[in-house]
This record gives C-alpha cells, structure tokens and sequence, in this order.
C-alpha cells in the first residue's frame, strides 16, 4: 500500500515541489498538539485540499516526523526537511523527538490517505479507493469526495463517488440534500447501502414523510439488485461445490466405477495429495522462497505421482489379493485407510497443517456489489475441468486406456488377446489414486489440511459415484454437479446440516429406486 | 450345522451346553462375589472399572451376534449397525436423563441441556419418556421400525452387496449429523451423560452396576441362545442358502425379501437393546457412536471371530476390545496401526476368523 502511494506521490509531483507552503497552524496542531487535537487537525487538512497534504500525513503514518524544539521536521534516513517550508535542514538537530501516533490517529490517518487516492491521475488508484470508501464511508470525508466527484469524469467511477457522497449526505440536515441522497441511494447494489437505508427507515422520529417513501422505493430497488447478485453467489457455489466434489469423485470413478473395487482409503489418498502438497511447499519456502508464487506448477504433479505411488503399493500388495470379494476389500481398504492416518499423524502431527494460496490465487473478482468470486475457487472449477477432460483423453484416446475398458468389459477375452491385464489393473488404480492426489491439491487450496481430510470426503465420493451410476464418467459429472447445486439451493434455505442431511436421505431413497445410478450400462441380467 | 431332522433343534452338544453352563457361572456367581463380596484389599477382588469394562464389552459382544446373524449368515454387510445401538442407547438415555429430576448443575426438572438452550417444555420426543416402560418399548421399537421400513424398501428394490453397504453408511452418517444438532433435541455434541439414578436407584453403587452386569450377561447369553436357534431351524438354512446363492433361492420359490426383511429387523432390535444396556454402564451417549468408523469396527469384530460362527462374534467382539481399551491407554500411537493391520490381516489371511482357524486345527490335529 505505502509503495503505491509512494509511486502516486512521485507522479504527483509532490514531492519534488517543497516550494508551496503547507498551513503552519495545522501542523503545529499535529506535531504538538492533544489526540483530539490531532484528529480534527487531520480532517480539516484533508479537507483543505492542500497538495502537500498526502506527503506529510504519510510520513506522519510512517513515523518519520519529529520536531527539534519548536521546529517539525520530516526525517528520513540522515536528510531532514521542515515539515513547513520544505527547505533542507543540514545538520539535523540533536534533541529531536517523534510525533506520537496512536491507534486511532493512525486509523483517521490510513482514511484520509485513502480518501485523498481520490484524486489520485491514475485510474485503478481511484477506483480502488472509491471501493474502499464504499465499504467505510465518513462524514467527515464528504467535502473531499464533493471535490473528487467534480473533477470525475471516468464512467465507471463517478457514479459510485455519487452514491459515496450520498450515503455521507444522508446524515446532513438540509432536506433536500438528504433527500436528493436517499433517491442516488437507489442506483447502488451494495449490501452496505440496504442497511444503511433500513436504519434510516428504522429511525421513528422526525423523519419526513417524502423522505421515507423515497427511501422505501430506493430500499426495494437495492433489495431487487441484491437478490440477482445472491442468486449468482449461489449458482457459483454450486458450481464450486459440484467441481469440488467431481474431483474428489474422479479418481473413485475409475478404482470403484471402472474397476469395481471398494476403495475404503481413497480419502487417505486424497489426504496424501494434500500432505505433498504441504511438503512441496515448504520445500520451496526453504530453498527458493523466490519462487513460492509457482510452487503449485510443482505440487500438481508431485500429488498426482505421491498419490499414485501409495495406490499403486496398495494394488499390488492387498487389493490384487481381493478382487471379486467387494466387502472383503472394503474392509482391508478400511484398514489401510486407518493406517494411513495414523502414519500421517505420526509424521505431520495430529494438527491441521498451514497450506498457504500463492499471491495469484489470493482475492477474488468482484462481480456485483455483494458478489465476489474467491480466485482460489474460479481455479479450482478449472482445474476439475481440466482433470475431467485430461481423464477422458487418456481413458477414449490412448493405448492404456483401451486396455482399461477392455479389461474392465471383459477380463478373460483382453487376457486372451494380450493384454497384460495384472499391469493393467496396477496401473489403472494408479491412476485413480493420482486423480484423488490431484483433488487432495486442490482441496489444500480451499480447506484445512489434516489427518481428517479423507474421512470428510469418503461418504461424499461414493454417494457421487453411486448416484451417477457405476462405470460412467458422464454420470459422476452430473451426479456431482448435481449433488453441489442441490446441497447449496437447500444449504440457503435450510443450513447447512439440514441440507446435507437432505442430500443423503435422498440419495438413500433414490438408490433404492434405481439401484443402478442416474445413468446405468443397459443390459439384461438380473444381476450385474 | 445341526440336523434338520428334529422337530424341537438340539442347540448344543453336551460339551457346548456345559461350556455356556461354566460361562453363566462365571458370570453370574464368580464375578459378583469377587466384586462385590471379597473385600478390596484382596488380591482375588475385581474392581468397578473391571466390571464396567467387561459388562461394556458384551454390550459390544450383543451386537456382535445381531451382525453376525445378518452378515454371516444372510450375507448382508450392513455399514450402519452403530445406528441402531446408539438410538437403542439414546432411548434409554432418555429416561436416565429423567431420572436425574432437579439434580442437575441448575437445580431445574429437566436436562442441563435444555436449561442451557433455554427451552421451556420437553420437546415432543420426550413425550412420556419419564416412564420406564415407554422408554424400553423405544428402545425396541425405533430401531426396528426404522431397520424395518429402510430394510423394506432397500430389499424390495433388490440393493444388495456393496451398495447396501454404503448406503447404511449414509444413513448413519446422515443420522450423527442429525443428532450433533441441538436442534433436534438430545443434547447435541455432548449427548446425554451424569446420569444419577435407574428405577430410583442410585446408579453408581457396587450392587447397580452388578445388577447391570448380571442383565448384560443374560441378554448375552439369550441373544447367543436365540442367534442358535435361528442358523439351526429351516429359517437358518434358508438364510444361508440366501447367502450363498440367492436367485436360485428365489427361482425355488422363496420370497428371499422376507427372510433378509427379519433377520434384518431382529439384527437392529437386538442392537438397540444392546446400546440400552450400554448407556447406562458406561454413563455416556453421544452422536459420535454413530460415526461411520464406528459401525465398520464392528464388522471387524465378526471378521476376526470368525463370521458365521456365533461364539466368533463373542469371542471376535473380545478380543478386539479388549485389545483397544489396553492399547489406547498403553500405547495411543499404536492403537490406529494394530486396528488397521487387524483389517488387512483378517480379510487377506483369516477370512473364516480365529473360531475358523481352531476349527480347522482341532479337525487336523
């Protein structure tokens, strides 16, 4: 922040002109002056407009004032200047003492230097500080941004200096500003701006009776705004959700679905991906914390292949033992995935480890108003995608996974014709495994990464899997889009217990209406 | 298997009947006169926490049998049995919760928790629930009306094998994220627990919790007794051919969904008076027994016994109990390790159990 302003102080021209003389009241009130002193001091000198205002109170914030006697000097490094004149002061003087700033000092002074980007040339600036200002407004500000607003041209920008103006003008006494206020109040779609109106309505005494009317038809014209942008919040969490839960579900879709063996410890390899995730990223924080921003490109792969390492070892010593024996396998997986949470906890410790998001993938798009799109989650609904589309080109496209579905349709015959089915089904369940380390990458973005992890998503995978219907990759993206869409809709109307609860009773009853999943391999068996 | 033949089945041979016959003593005249009559400074004395862990592990033993009659002999993994023993529990746990009348930490006529949560009245599922018999009655009645209707449906629409097992996972899960709420009326996280009296009597006197002990011990042994009869009737025969080859069952004209509809309901039934007996003996229910972890561990109970053997769910049911409360306290770290080398070990190299495994020595050796 203080780099920005730097930069903008720089463009400015401020600081190369010392020569224009700053009130010398006014800074002898900050310098010397009581805490209350100072506040007042800070608004009117921002409201003044003086262009060496920004310079001084950021080097106020900053702690580089100091006054020599009756003198107030800004001291940077060995160089002095007189906060006053602006003229060199050399040799700086002995008995020099800081400028206290306490706290809330430096809270009216981290405002003003915001309201002042106001007026900054550069157009992000401005922009970002109107945000900043919509969220926090002051009345004390408003002479400012009336100074801002007639110098605004830019489309995007003067309109919501409007709306920041009015929501100050509110508290004015003068009728007809405050009413002229509560009618710009009509065009915002802030959530701020709803609250703001409701206390308004809310005040019982003394309100004029044109005002509240007004104030009642700005009030359902934000309230209409709002309701579009909560109904694209949801939509967008069902998305997030339901590529959540694909990736949680894809790999299960190819060791259970394809494969048709009961994974118990898929969580755990889920939760494996996480913990390399973690490793990787402490690597890099040791050894090239310059290029931390970038240690995902190296995670993705690391989980996939830790992931499917541990699968692999899992296929070969004990799952290859069971096949055609369901619940056998889900209880030997079962114990695996004990055993695989207790290792972690034995090596990581039984606490949530930190998984920092790279700078890029911090903050999010601000869509409306009261809609903002986390960057981590927009990420990851394309990193589901990207899986999703890679697992079907390796599965539809290439040699392996030819064999896969011909192992998986008809062992003996693909045994016959060549296939080394053993390696196959090494390297299938592999795969799977690698696909649930790259959604244990994923879901360290988003979530805690503990020993736990898996267990939360164990239930959630089959029930995608079992829902879309065995041997389907269509049918695990729908059941999971579904399934995220769904638990969100019921997740706004009902809490979030309730809708899960919701969820599973339906998956419950619905599996015992089709007990083959939404979309199932048509044949005529009584038993497939 | 027994034969047939005879009209009134023969449970046991001789040397069974005397084995159940020392059991009983053991259980019913040893252990109480070393707890309650040798004094404490005895070496010979068994302490309470040996009576409350032993009486635990049979609750645990009860449901081992009502798993084994569905999963070794019907064939039916079912992921959700701890279900079914923490509502059996949380029915009983309601009358305890009665029972404590104004002897909570505020002194008021109902359950801390409601006190905490500020309500007013009982919620409807308490209705009546300070009379014993109402709470008994519960305690058969919601899980087998609930195994009932579940197994109804699941059977009727034919979900079988895995499928069925998951989806009892779902449904005990659904369940415990139901009972967390405290919306829903049983105390939330913490459940029910500082219970103080049972029939007016307080509940932590020596000769209560031998009383306890003592039903335990019977109810064991008539599960054991009634689980016997059951795999050696016609009924048991049919149940395991249901296991072992369905549709050719149903091509002979069985209705297999009444069969499994049974022995599924007895199964949860038994497991709910097994999760009575518990609550009061250890003094606490919470949702957390309804965990999936916990219903899976009681599978693995019947698989180291060895499934479809009866006395293999008791003796499964011990051992692995017996081993958690030592190595939990002994050797935490260790615990997860055993119980998932336990899993893998079984199922890879044991499938028929330890009762399989001697069988098979005593018939070669």
């Amino acid at each position: 922040m203080h780099r920005v302003l730097r930069v903008l102080l720089f463009a400015l021209g401020l600081a190369a002109r010392p020569a224009v003389a700053i009130d010398p009241g006014l800074v002898e009130r900050l310098a010397f002056g009581e805490s209350n002193e100072k506040v007042d001091a800070v608004g009117v000198l921002v409201a003044s407009g003086d262009e060496r205002a920004p310079s001084f109170l950021q080097a106020l914030a900053d702690g580089a004032v100091q006054t020599a006697g009756r003198r107030v000097l800004i001291v940077t490094g060995d160089e002095g200047f007189d906060a006053v004149t602006g003229e060199k002061i050399r040799p700086l003087p002995g008995d020099r003492e800081d400028v206290v700033v306490n706290n809330r000092l430096r809270r009216e002074i981290d405002s003003a230097l915001g309201a002042l980007r106001l007026v900054s040339p550069d157009r992000g600036t401005r922009l970002k500080a109107a945000k900043a200002l919509e969220d926090r407004a002051d009345a004390s500000l408003l002479p400012l941004v009336r100074k801002a607003l007639a110098r605004e041209s830019d489309l995007a920008i003067k309109p919501l200096l409007e709306l920041i103006a009015a929501a100050m003008e509110l508290a004015s006494g003068d009728r007809a500003a405050r009413l002229a206020a509560v009618r710009t109040l009509g065009r915002s779609g802030n959530p701020n701006t709803k609250t703001l109106l409701l206390s308004l309505l809310a005040k019982k005494d003394g309100i004029d009776p044109e005002i509240r009317a007004a104030a009642e038809a700005s009030l359902r014209a934000v309230e209409g705004r709002l309701v579009w942008g909560e109904r694209l919040g949801l939509a967008f969490a069902g998305v997030s959700l339901g590529s959540i839960l694909l990736l949680a579900a894809l790999g299960l879709a190819i060791t259970y679905g394809l494969m048709g063996v009961i994974n118990m410890a898929h969580g755990e390899l889920i939760m494996v991906g996480a913990y390399t995730t973690y490793v990787v990223q402490n690597l890099f924080r040791a050894h090239a914390p310059g290029a931390f921003d970038a240690y995902l490109a190296c995670a993705v792969p690391a989980a996939f292949f830790a992931s499917a390492l541990v699968g692999m070892a899992l296929e070969r010593s004990v799952i290859r033992w069971l096949y055609g024996r369901p619940l056998e396998t889900l209880l030997a997986t079962w114990g695996i995935s004990l055993a695989l949470i207790q290792a972690v906890r034995t090596i990581f410790g039984a606490a949530n480890v930190q998984v920092e998001n790279p700078v890029w993938m911090s903050g999010g798009v601000e869509v409306l108003a009261n809609v903002v799109l986390p960057w981590s989650r927009i990420v990851i609904v394309f990193f589901a995608s990207a899986v999703l589309a890679g697992m079907w080109l390796l599965l539809t496209r290439t040699r392996l996974g030819l064999f896969v579905r011909g192992v998986t349709q008809n062992r003996a015959m693909a045994s016959c014709v060549g296939v080394p089915t053993a390696r196959v089904d090494t390297l299938a369940f592999g795969l799977g495994s690698g696909v649930a380390g790259l959604a244990g990458c994923a879901l360290s973005q988003i979530g805690n990464v503990g020993p736990d992890l898996g267990q939360a998503y164990i239930v959630d995978s089959f029930m995608v899997v079992v829902l879309g219907g065995v041997g389907q990759l269509a049918g695990t993206v729908y059941a999971a889009f579904g399934l995220g869409f769904a638990n969100k809709l019921l997740e706004s109307w009902q809490g979030a217990v309730l809708a899960k609860i919701a969820v599973l009773v339906f998956i419950i009853v619905f599996i015992q209406r089709r007990p083959q999943g939404m979309f199932a391999l048509k044949g005529r068996a009584l038993e497939s | 298997m027994g034969p047939i033949s005879s009209t009134v089945p023969r449970l046991y041979g001789a040397k069974g009947w005397a084995a159940l016959g020392a059991a009983a003593l053991v259980l019913f005249l040893v252990f109480p006169l070393l707890n309650l009559v040798v004094p404490a400074a005895s070496p010979f004395h068994v302490s309470a926490y040996w009576v409350t862990l032993i009486g635990k592990i049979m609750c645990y033993a009860i449901v081992a049998l009502a798993m084994d009659l569905i999963w070794g002999y019907a064939g039916i993994l079912s992921l959700g049995h701890g279900l079914f023993f923490a509502l059996g529990g949380y029915a009983f746990g309601m009358y305890l919760m009665r029972q404590i009348g104004a002897d909570g930490q505020y002194r008021a006529n109902m359950p801390d928790f409601m006190v905490f949560l500020d309500w007013k009245e009982f919620p409807w599922q308490w209705w009546n629930s300070d009379q014993f018999w109402w709470c008994a009655l519960l305690v058969v009645l919601v899980p087998g009306l609930l195994a009932f209707v579940f197994g109804y449906f699941a059977f009727r629409s034919r979900v079988k094998g895995v499928y069925f097992s998951i989806i009892t996972q779902a449904l005990t899960y659904a369940a415990m994220l139901l009972f967390f709420r405290n919306a829903t009326g049983f105390g939330g996280n913490n459940g029910f627990t500082d219970f103080k009296r049972i029939l007016g009597i307080p509940i932590t006197t020596p000769e209560a919790r031998m009383a306890l002990f003592a039903i335990t011990a019977a109810m064991l042994i008539g599960t054991l007794l009634l689980g016997r009869f059951i795999v050696t009737s016609k009924f048991g025969r049919v149940l395991a051919a249901i296991r072992d080859a369905e549709q050719r069952v149903m091509f002979c004209g069985y209705n297999t969904v009444h069969y499994k509809l049974f022995v599924w309901t007895l199964s949860a039934v038994l497991c709910g008076i097994a999760g009575a007996l518990y609550v009061p003996q250890v003094g606490i229910i919470n949702p957390s027994e309804m965990s999936p972890a916990n219903s899976i561990e009681i599978a693995i109970w019947v698989a180291v016994g060895g499934r479809g053997t009866l006395t293999g769910a008791i003796v499964g049911a011990g051992i692995v109990n017996g081993a958690k409360s030592y190595l939990t306290q002994a050797f935490p770290e260790i615990w997860l390790y055993f119980l998932g080398l336990l899993f893998i070990l079984v199922t890879l190299f044991l499938p028929q159990g330890i009762v399989g495994l001697a069988r098979r020595w005593t018939r070669t050796g």
